[in-house]
């Protein structure tokens, strides 16, 4: 077809498979961390300790993105804290998309009461400030990765319920919902079959959204020292370990903050993308 | 029996009102007849056939009546001998081809599903069945555009996929909402016509809801006029467009533009007439006691 949708999916695809391909980058990253790490993310030597990357004086070899304060090896340091950013954004945003839009779905679906209550639920659910809700609930359980998931879960189902449920309505009240009921479908084949498919590409952008966001949330969480244990490498410590000494050793602070910039970028870009991409009435 | 569809006393009302949107409705489709139902915009047309069909809105509640679909009265019934036998017996020809298709799936699919899914046709029957309705409303290459989806279709192609889907299953019902008032001027006629043709060739009972007079002339033997919920005037077609029985339905007829006369100006339903109905019904609703 040669009409103005050949252009929009011309850029949608660059910005498709530019993110995919960091994402990419960082996965290999993180599956391949002790095959590819120059050095022991943990391993400290004063004597080395901060080192600038290789492209300004003073750098030393083998060291390609410099040391921190205590000589450890920038890069391979950011190579194994990709493994945490990568871990929670699939369990954090994966669980999240599945509690958030099963509650959207039957909310806006059913209605009537299973709507009411849901609807209460997230209204008071979004009452509590999140960032301190997170704080409190990790301090209770216990710093670890699953707390971080189980925090992020918390937080944000009520992003996907609140947005799955409002396209559901939406689908609800199309023609083709009557004509399935008309025809005698039950109504969990009309949410599964009719609906479903449809509020799709909403879901997939508002996951890989969501990834981004656990990221986020994740290396706030390092950042007040409340994620995974410290001496496992994440970007968010090592951000917040590089701003005590960012007079002396910005690049400490800079990359991380970098490759967290570009992963949730790309992760909402994916979304944008593969939502240009399986929607069948833009395809 | 001599009705296909017949609706005795049909009254209905917003939830929690007493406000009845449709007062003591009564109507017969015997099969193979055309029954049209005309009136403005709100005077419940379509809610009938979707209180036929069982899908009104939630804001609106039957309060009385019979709806019995060949003497099983569809408000007695157990709500899945109801969805059954709806789903049997009838199907909808919806007012608006662009939301009636699901856009992410394939045209084959939404024709066959019903056949295999409800009915329980073998797969390869159920497409051949659905390549000859596809060939029998006109759709050239019926097997590529079963694989295809709704956008890729027009409006016109869409609504021909949408009434041969109603007729594949041989309903002996169909309601049909206003099938050509979403569609361009110039496939109105032959889509009518096309419904006419099916209808009269699978002798399939037909409820047409219209606000177009011109249409029902065409395809309709019986008409129900509705004004307020309210059926006052049902009569044969030949009769309604040379005598109309009811001074509302003579104000309806008057107030068709004509083509013959594109220059005269719109003349509306007179004040007077809609006093008159007005005070017709608020006799009614003053003479109406429910019961269970």
């Amino acid at each position: 077809m040669l009409d103005g949708r050949m252009a929009t999916r011309r850029r949608a695809g660059a910005r498709l498979w530019l993110s995919a391909a960091w994402l990419l980058v960082v996965a290999l990253a993180a599956l391949l961390a002790p095959l590819i790490a120059p050095h022991d993310p943990l391993a400290q030597d004063l004597l080395l300790g901060r080192l600038p990357p290789v492209f300004m004086a003073g750098s030393e070899p083998g060291y390609l993105l410099g040391t921190d304060s205590l000589g450890r090896d920038v890069l391979s340091r950011m190579i194994y804290g990709a493994r945490v950013a990568l871990v929670v954004a699939l369990a954090a945003g994966v669980a999240t998309c599945l509690i958030g839009s099963a509650l959207g779905l039957a909310a806006g679906f059913y209605r009537g009461w299973t709507d009411r209550i849901v609807g209460r639920l997230v209204d008071i659910w979004m009452a509590f400030p999140p960032v301190l809700f997170a704080i409190l609930l990790i301090a209770v359980l216990g710093a670890s990765l699953s707390s971080v998931v189980l925090a992020i879960i918390v937080i944000d189902w009520t992003r996907f319920c609140r947005v799955v449920r409002a396209e559901t309505l939406n689908q609800s009240q199309m023609d083709y919902v009557n004509s399935a009921r008309v025809a005698g479908f039950t109504r969990l084949r009309t949410l599964l079959t009719e609906i479903l498919p449809n509020v799709m590409p909403v879901i997939v952008a508002l996951l890989t959204l969501e990834m981004g966001i656990a990221v986020i949330v994740e290396a706030i969480l390092s950042f007040v020292n409340l994620s995974v244990s410290t001496d496992a490498p994440t970007w968010g410590g090592m951000i917040a370990e590089g701003r005590i000494a960012i007079y002396q050793a910005w690049w400490v602070l800079a990359f991380p903050l970098v490759a967290l910039f570009l992963t949730v970028l790309s992760f909402a870009q994916l979304g944008e993308g593969l939502r240009d991409r399986f929607d069948p009435v833009l395809r | 029996m001599s009705a296909f569809l017949e609706i005795r006393d049909l009254s209905a009302r917003l939830r929690g009102t007493r406000e009845r949107v449709l007062r003591s409705v009564s109507l017969q489709v015997p099969p193979g007849t055309v029954r049209g139902l005309v009136g403005e915009s709100g005077a419940g047309k379509s809610m009938i056939g979707k209180a036929v069909l069982g899908v009104l809105p939630r804001a609106v509640e039957i309060v009385e009546g019979e709806i019995l679909l060949e003497g099983d009265d569809l408000l007695k019934a157990s709500p899945a001998t109801r969805r059954r036998l709806i789903g049997a017996k009838t199907a909808l020809v919806p007012q608006d081809p662009l939301t009636a298709l699901n856009p992410s799936r394939r045209i084959g699919r939404q024709v066959t599903d019903r056949l295999v899914d409800i009915l329980g046709w073998d797969k390869a029957r159920a497409t051949t069945r659905a390549l000859e309705m596809l060939a029998e409303v006109r759709i050239q290459e019926p097997e590529r555009v079963m694989r295809l989806y709704p956008h890729e279709l027009s409006g016109g192609m869409r609504q021909r996929v949408l009434i041969a889907a109603a007729f594949a299953a041989e309903p002996k019902l169909i309601v049909a909402d206003e099938p050509t008032t979403a569609l361009d001027v110039t496939v109105q006629k032959q889509t009518l016509r096309l419904i006419s043709e099916l209808q009269a060739r699978h002798g399939t009972a037909l409820l047409f809801v219209t606000h177009d007079l011109g249409v029902v002339a065409k395809i309709c033997d019986r008409l129900s006029v509705l004004y307020a919920g309210k059926v006052v005037e049902d009569t044969g077609v030949e009769k309604f467009f040379a005598t109309p029985g009811h001074p509302y339905s003579a104000a309806l007829l008057a107030a068709t533009p004509r083509h013959t006369d594109p220059t005269s100006s719109l003349r509306p339903v007179p004040a007077a007439v809609l006093d008159a109905v007005g005070d017709e019904i608020a006799a009614a609703d003053a003479a109406w006691r429910p019961h269970g």
